[in-house]
């Protein structure tokens, strides 16, 4: 079934503060095996100008996939979730992410349409810290593929 | 924001050096637990199969975040990235072995743009072809 077409447009409510930690940073940087110092060692990002160690780019992808939940699991939107792959994913800095940044997340549906059977669905979610301050925005398509023919 | 490279330094088609990033079931693992996503498909091989893959594959945000250590090895800080997107074309298959999978990413100098910026064009393949599509970074330059 198409999704439905009034929804693009459509803003959800900001999520509760997501604190970032040192250590989850860390946690990621050794997931991703990347040594680089910033990431670990408050020190060495100061160096390059940061006040305190700095996420890697795609860290904050975690926070904003799960406030985009809030899209994906709308019942009134109709997303088969176990059929969705993600498509495409984009990310717009204005600063890196940063150990005790409290994030929030605005999700917005960007736009929706039907190709080949498929669902495409584009998800903007706005990245802001506790000052209000803009932070990154996270683009991130998803395709719910066609329903087999039963 | 303090990266090494400078933006005099380079031009169109000025080469970044290139990186091997291997790929494990163990590595899938722990990308699991760092990132919060347990999606099945990236851990359980029958469920993977069930649903119509070939085996295992690695998360495309794991690829994502490897293809940008090009970028960010290259000129140090990562916070000198202004914007990073990929299509996710391919999927990783990870062998349950030893050896895993291997993901080859280069990238090059796409063209000059404005403060100090540039676009970087990455090219990420595993087995020889290609994982993601439309692999752009700009990145802030000193």
């Amino acid at each position: 079934m198409a999704l439905d077409q009034s929804f693009v447009g459509r803003s959800y409510p900001p999520t509760e503060p997501y604190e970032v930690g040192r250590e989850k940073i860390r946690e990621f940087a050794e997931a991703v095996g990347d040594a680089n110092p910033a990431y670990t060692d408050a020190e060495a990002a100061k160096a390059l100008g940061h006040p305190d160690v700095i996420a890697p780019p795609t860290f904050v992808f975690a926070i904003t996939f799960k406030a985009a939940g809030q899209v994906v699991a709308d019942p009134r939107l109709g997303l088969d979730y176990n059929r969705v792959v993600h498509g495409d994913q984009k990310f717009a800095y204005n600063r890196p992410v940063r150990a005790g940044d409290r994030l929030t997340v605005t999700s917005t549906i960007e736009k929706i349409r039907s190709m080949a059977g498929n669902e495409v669905l584009d998800i903007r979610g706005e990245v802001h810290d506790q000052a209000g301050e803009h932070v990154v925005t996270a683009w991130t398509k998803l395709v719910a593929r066609a329903a087999e023919e039963a | 924001m303090t990266a090494k490279i400078s933006y005099a330094d380079v031009e169109v088609g000025t080469e970044l050096p290139a990186q091997t990033f291997p790929v494990t079931r163990a590595t899938l693992v722990q990308y699991a637990g760092a990132s919060g996503d347990f999606n099945p498909i990236h851990w359980n091989e029958k469920f993977a199969k069930e649903v119509g893959l070939p085996d295992v594959i690695a998360h495309g945000m794991f690829t994502m975040a490897e293809a940008i250590r090009v970028v960010t090895d290259w000129v140090g800080d990562p916070g000198a990235v202004v914007e990073y997107g990929v299509r996710f074309t391919r999927p990783v298959v990870v062998p349950n072995d030893d050896a895993g999978a291997t993901i080859e990413v280069s990238g090059k100098v796409a063209a000059k743009l404005d403060d100090n910026t540039v676009r970087v064009d990455l090219t990420a393949t595993h087995d020889g072809q290609k994982v993601l599509g439309m692999s752009r970074a700009v990145v802030r330059l000193g």
